[in-house]
């Protein structure tokens, strides 16, 4: 039995972004993912005493940039707010955040599932730091003899952008988390790299009886660092809570933790233990105005959003499924873009951007961000392929030779002799070669047998090493039969 | 000892003039320190070595006849909170017992620049919380004037040095009074100047919105020097204002003709003593004679100052020394688990006082608290900035005592609500971010009295202007303690 039989699920979840700012949110450290321990810090990240933030003005434009492409209201005037709790990897033990008057707030997006388009709210989404990270001696902080603080994350600059509990389905937070993962991806806002933890959720959840209008109440589980940790944890934090209702009992508002090798969420801190943050306004930081110039300005700088990208593509007469695979990353759609300013032909290019561009791609585990095949060499190979001066056979060839070697299409089919032979009287000569070298399938052919044909076709590519225009040997060997 | 009751001006003219060297009257300033500490113990840290070294550069400078800024080759000290490159910074708490800043504060960088030679730092209430000095985990400073009395605080050891000729100037903090109320203390001039126009970077943070770095010397002029060269936009500093420094020693004219003076009623409330009213008296008297205009005014807010003050700076001091864990700097205590180290690293090393305001503060940040007393004490910050905006309005300065006693014995104040009681004066010119002057005003029984003047944003020249007449006219500043009496 499935909670969906009884209950309905609400969710909102809370998604921490990092910004793609080159230096850090209050210092001049770099952001860089990795480095030695303790490398990428200084007095004012480290909070030594008598120290300052001084905000960096490119995390603000990029917390617009967020805002305007989630169709946000971006505040005239917001202010930081200290966030105070102890834990060692926050170096000052509080956190530079937003509270009362957050950067951006009443945004939305759309999200489509099972072909149904929905929109999703987004409440507000607020500037802050990231703080550092411990690393424990042993496995875990309770079988450690000592624990170390990296602080080359403290600092970092995030932006947490917190939906309205809209989201009805497992299928909807997901979809949610995709669109908003790719709106800030094209947008240039964040790198959204996962695997780096440059993105992290938190998923509000609670269950209510079908047809209730009421909310029940919900739990938090933290610190989620990829779409399937999403949904495995909602998954088993609806049964769960399905069952604890089942049994007639309350669910507890709490704080949990998904526990990715058991697969379970696990109590973390119930409302009575939450923190009281003490939020009161930085006055290490003066407050921020922002005119509607300076939105603008930023505005102006806001590329093709993917909902604008993937109604364009449908223009050009791609399907919805195709014009959804060419836009999942900024980086193959903008290849695709780039490709159709040589040869526009969109189904072409689309066909071969995700069939054998793609292939070679994940079979060399890489992306369209760093793709040796450059976008016009792809389109010059199209274009020698339309002019029949390679088959389609060749061209797979050929995109392969560019994706090793670099070098250019018409270089690779010349120093290859890959030029295919559309030259009429050398294929008759190749052909009635064949014809006299093959009796038996001639005869075949002619006593009705179809497939002998396709032997003699067979026959004439293998003479040519396969550059042979096929539609030429087609003609050519019907008038000679 | 032939220097120290000289001006910065006249230090300056003997080194460009090579009548003394830069390392002779920095040794000269190192004796006399070494004579006079074990009775006024103003200096937690001397460095002796450093500024011998730093003096023998600016003498290379001198010798290859480089020309020299006013303060170039002049011993100087800095209270402890302000962070010094390689040379200890304590708060005077055991705390910070052990750390050394990889950084120079602004304010010391910037009179490293003008080539100030430092000589040591200077002690203070702990973490600058407190009004006496007395809670430094360190030692006790004596006041020159009585040794039996505090200087005040919590720049205690940045007054007392001064008033003693250790250094001719220092730097001090001032987030209630800490710089106006030692300078009153010890009959020295001490300015805190508008927030914003000298950089808090590097200045160990007590109460954000309120601290202010200022000079504390024996004389206005003095003390506009030493201004010239640490004021002005800091980009370390976001509460920094870019405004255009003027040369403050272009304010300095002996005429206050016309100069409109209101002095706020409700300053010569709350426990002020007679014999310091009486000077104080004298004082208006003194101005009336130079020509200036004198009125009573009012500022109605005033009997709020005190409980908004404390919420507010308890309110920022309880999440500033949050940092002090014990996890990366300063003290550690041992224990097994990492939050009982930060929690009795905590109990250990902070002091009493320290603890209470930390306390208060988080207790008036805690939800269901915060609306009635941090929200409520914004309220009060703007009605004061508003009183005071209205009488500035109408007014080129306000007078008003600095305090309303003189020095306290040590160990007098027990009760820290008294000692606050105290900062009465001197308070809602930190709230209202506004500049003061605290300056010798005359004497009851043998110990200084001080006048305060405050003025508009940024107007600190028309405050020394104001400060310099009655210095010159009065020359209290030429008093000096028994104790250097018998040194001369
Ligand atoms: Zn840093």
């Amino acid at each position: 039995m499935s909670y969906q039989d009884k209950y309905e699920m609400v969710c909102g979840v809370e998604t921490h972004v990092e910004l793609a700012t080159k230096t850090k949110i209050f210092c001049g450290c770099t952001t860089e993912f990795g480095g030695e321990q303790n490398t990428h810090v200084c007095p004012v990240c480290l909070g030594l005493p008598g120290t300052l933030p001084v905000l960096n003005r490119e995390a603000v434009n990029l917390a617009i940039k967020a805002g305007l492409a989630l169709n946000c209201e971006i505040a005239e005037f917001t202010k930081f707010d200290r966030k105070n709790y102890f834990y060692p990897d926050l170096s000052k033990n509080y956190q530079t955040s937003q509270y009362d008057l957050p950067i951006c707030k009443n945004g939305r997006l759309e999200i489509v599932v099972n072909g149904e388009s929905k929109t999703i709210g987004i409440t507000r989404a607020h500037m802050e730091e990231d703080a550092g990270k411990l690393v424990h001696s042993g496995e875990s902080i309770t079988t450690s003899d000592s624990s170390y603080v990296d602080y080359n994350r403290a600092g970092v600059p995030l932006l947490e952008i917190v939906s309205e509990p809209d989201m009805r389905t497992v299928d909807e937070v997901i979809a949610y988390l995709q669109e908003l993962v790719q709106i800030l991806d094209y947008a240039g806002v964040s790198d959204c790299k996962m695997e780096q933890g440059s993105v992290r959720f938190d998923v509000n959840v609670s269950l209510r009886p079908l047809g209730s209008r009421e909310l029940g109440t919900r739990t938090e589980i933290k610190n989620l660092n990829s779409f399937t940790a999403v949904r495995r944890c909602l998954e088993y934090e609806t049964e769960r809570q399905a069952e604890v209702l089942n049994e007639g009992e309350k669910v507890i508002q709490e704080t949990r933790t998904w526990d990715e090798s058991q697969g379970v969420t696990l109590s973390l801190r119930t409302k009575e233990e939450a923190h009281d943050y003490r939020y009161f306004p930085e006055a290490d930081l003066v407050p921020l105005k922002i005119d509607r110039e300076w939105v603008e300005r930023i505005r102006a700088t806001l590329p093709e959003l993917p909902a604008a990208k993937r109604e364009r593509l449908k223009t050009l007469g791609l399907s919805v499924y195709e014009a959804g695979v060419l836009t999942s990353s900024k980086a193959m759609a903008d290849y695709f873009d780039q490709v159709m300013q040589k040869y526009a032909d969109a189904k072409i290019v689309a066909n071969w951007i995700m069939g054998d561009l793609s292939a070679l791609l994940k079979a060399n585990n890489r992306s369209f961000e760093d793709c040796p095949v450059k976008p016009y060499q792809l389109a010059d190979m199209l274009k020698l392929l339309k002019k029949g001066e390679i088959s389609g056979k060749i061209a797979k060839t050929v995109l392969e030779e560019i994706y090793t070697s670099g070098k250019d299409p018409a270089v690779i089919v010349k120093e290859k002799g890959l030029v295919q032979i559309s030259d009429q009287d050398a294929l008759e000569k190749i052909i009635t070669e064949v014809l006299v070298q093959n009796p038996k399938s001639v005869a075949d052919y002619k006593g009705g047998k179809e497939k002998a044909f396709g032997f003699l076709v067979g026959q004439v590519m293998k003479a040519t090493k396969g550059k042979a225009n096929p539609e030429l040997v087609n003609k050519i060997l019907k008038e000679k039969l | 000892m032939k220097t120290i009751r000289k001006s910065l001006t006249e230090l300056h003219t003997l080194l460009v003039n090579k009548e003394i060297s830069s390392v002779e009257l920095t040794g000269e300033y190192l004796d006399h320190i070494s004579e006079f500490e074990p009775r006024i113990r103003a200096f937690i840290t001397v460095t002796a070595e450093k500024a011998l070294a730093r003096a023998k550069k600016i003498d290379q400078k001198i010798a290859q006849g480089e020309s020299i800024g006013p303060l170039a080759g002049i011993p100087m000290a800095l209270k402890d909170n302000l962070c010094t490159e390689e040379v200890a910074t304590t708060c005077a708490s055991q705390m910070l017992r052990g750390f050394i800043p990889p950084y120079n504060a602004t304010v010391a960088a910037r009179l490293e620049a003008a080539g100030a030679v430092l000589v040591g730092k200077l002690n203070m209430d702990e973490f600058a919380m407190g009004s006496t000095t007395e809670s430094s985990a360190i030692f006790l400073t004596a006041n020159p004037w009585d040794l039996s009395r505090v200087p005040g605080g919590s720049s205690g050891g940045s007054a007392a040095s001064v008033a003693a000729g250790e250094v001719p100037y220092s730097l001090g903090s001032d987030t209630g009074g800490s710089i106006r109320q030692p300078a009153a203390f010890c009959g020295v001039v001490g300015l805190k100047p508008t927030y914003g126009a000298v950089s808090r970077y590097g200045l160990v943070a007590f109460a954000s919105s309120l601290d202010q770095v200022g000079p504390l010397t024996r004389t206005v002029r003095d003390n506009a020097l030493v201004l010239n060269a640490i004021a002005g936009y800091d980009v370390l500093d976001s509460t920094s204002v870019p405004f255009n420094k003027p040369d403050y020693t272009h304010f300095l004219e002996n005429n206050v003709k016309g100069l409109k003076i209101g002095v706020p009623k409700e300053f010569f409330e709350h426990g002020l003593k007679p014999e310091v009213a009486e000077v104080i008296q004298r004082a208006i008297k003194t101005y009336e004679q130079l020509g200036a205009e004198i009125e009573e005014c009012s500022l109605p807010h005033m009997e709020y100052v005190l409980p908004a003050y404390h919420v507010i700076s308890t309110a920022e001091c309880s999440s500033n020394l949050a940092r002090y864990d014990g996890v990366s700097y300063g003290y550690r205590a041992e224990a097994e688990e990492m939050i009982d180290m930060c929690e009795t690293t905590r109990a250990k090393a902070f002091g009493p006082e320290v603890k209470r305001r930390m306390l208060f503060g988080t207790y008036a940040l805690s939800s269901g608290n915060y609306e009635a007393y941090y929200v409520k004490a914004q309220k009060v910050r703007t009605l004061i900035k508003q009183d005071f905006a209205q009488a500035l309005a109408k007014y080129h300065v306000l007078l008003s005592p600095t305090t309303p006693t003189v020095a306290y014995k040590i160990g007098e104040i027990s009760e820290p609500v008294a000692c606050y009681m105290g900062d009465v004066y001197t308070i809602p010119v930190n709230l209202a971010g506004l500049p003061a002057i605290s300056i010798p005003a005359g004497f009851v029984d043998n110990m200084p009295v001080g006048l305060q003047l405050i003025g508009n944003y940024f107007a600190e020249g028309l405050l020394y202007r104001a400060a310099y007449a009655f210095e010159q006219n009065t020359g209290y500043y030429q008093e000096i303690p028994a104790l250097l009496r018998e040194a001369e």
